[in-house]
């Protein structure tokens, strides 16, 4: 047998090689730049989704970006020192200045004699929690509260109450 | 340095792989929809024309010449253009999955686009130089095309036009007549 007759086999198995090994590379590449955005979506979700920007960002998610660009992680107050120690744990960086108090999960709850109807809770609660009708009542979805106290502020006659989250 | 110029611009007019020599003609009618996508589309073959024919030019002269397997080259040359384009598919889809989706089926299908494999096969012995020009000015002629007749396509959209000619059949006279158009160039370079 003629060594010659190899030669195509040669040729096409080392094209087969460096272009899988090219493709398989560039793949690997094009998902290191990605890996970025996935980080502040891992931030993202540890964060308590309560939207109240007592971080003086406008929601959880900006801060998370905020946080991927080197704010400091104790700034979440509905998060508490859970979420600040997750994030230091994710991150591998100090929890910050200050350590937050532990705060229990927390609701919020209308007493339902004394609401007027007035609306003004319902329009700054930022997950739309609270329903009910104008000039009658208002109340609040238990499971969708994520007891950032916004609506305790604007209501004129003072009737909700932060209650704690029985142990389910 | 003019000769490069001159095979350039032969390729890009008075050789037009499109509308002189036909070939590519299905990506030509396909994506020309709309002008959003014929740009990207063009850029994508340019990029892929100029870079496969280097490639396999290279490949050409280094390695089939030398152990005299000319007869290989369709299936190397092929290889080739398929491993470029699915470089260029992921780096789309990456860089902007809007116009991956927007392109569709046909990005991929630059694979089968006759005109690369014609112009690969046509620069088989040239300088790689000369190669590169031909290439380059191909897939510039192809985008030109490609943009015009997207253009041309646009405005026949708000036409009336008589029943039985609607969509294809007015589109492919239209490029009978660039065609001819195209022919005028002959006697220029």
């Amino acid at each position: 047998m003629t060594p010659e007759i190899l030669y195509p086999f040669a040729i096409l198995g080392g094209m087969a090689l460096i272009i899988s090994t090219l493709i398989v590379s560039f793949d690997r590449l094009l998902q290191k730049r990605d890996r970025e955005p996935d980080l502040v979506e891992r931030i993202n979700d540890l964060l308590p989704q309560t939207q109240c920007a007592q971080c003086n960002y406008p929601g959880c998610r900006p801060y998370a970006e905020a946080i991927v660009q080197g704010e400091s992680l104790d700034l979440c107050v509905p998060g508490g020192s859970r979420t600040q120690q997750a994030l230091a744990t994710l991150l591998d960086r100090p929890i910050g200045a200050q350590l937050l108090p532990d705060v229990e999960p927390l609701f919020a709850r209308i007493r339902e004699l004394e609401c007027i109807g007035c609306n003004l809770c319902a329009e700054v609660c930022p997950v739309d929690a609270i329903v009910g009708a104008p000039q009658f009542l208002y109340t609040i979805l238990e499971d969708l509260c994520t007891g950032c106290e916004l609506c305790i502020p604007p209501c004129p006659v003072d009737c909700i109450d932060l209650i704690e989250l029985e142990s389910p | 340095m003019l000769e490069l110029l001159l095979l350039l611009g032969a390729a890009l007019l008075v050789n037009n792989f499109v509308l002189v020599q036909l070939l590519g003609l299905c990506p030509f009618i396909g994506v020309s929809h709309r002008l959003d996508t014929a740009v990207p589309m063009g850029i994508a073959t340019i990029f892929v024309i100029s870079l496969s024919t280097l490639i396999t030019n290279f490949i050409n002269t280094h390695l089939l010449e030398q152990f005299d397997l000319q007869y290989l080259r369709i299936i190397v040359y092929i290889t080739v253009i398929a491993s470029v384009v699915q470089l260029t598919e992921r780096y789309v889809r990456f860089a902007s999955p809007l116009l991956h989706q927007l392109l569709g089926i046909y990005l991929p299908l630059i694979t089968s686009n006759c005109a690369i494999l014609g112009v690969a096969l046509s620069v088989a012995d040239y300088a790689l130089p000369q190669a590169l020009a031909v290439g380059i000015g191909a897939g510039g002629g192809f985008t030109l095309v490609i943009v015009l007749f997207a253009g041309l396509r646009s405005r026949l959209d708000e036409k009336s036009i008589p029943q039985p000619f609607r969509g294809a059949p007015i589109a492919l006279i239209t490029v009978g007549i660039m065609a001819i158009a195209f022919y005028g160039f002959k006697g220029a370079l």
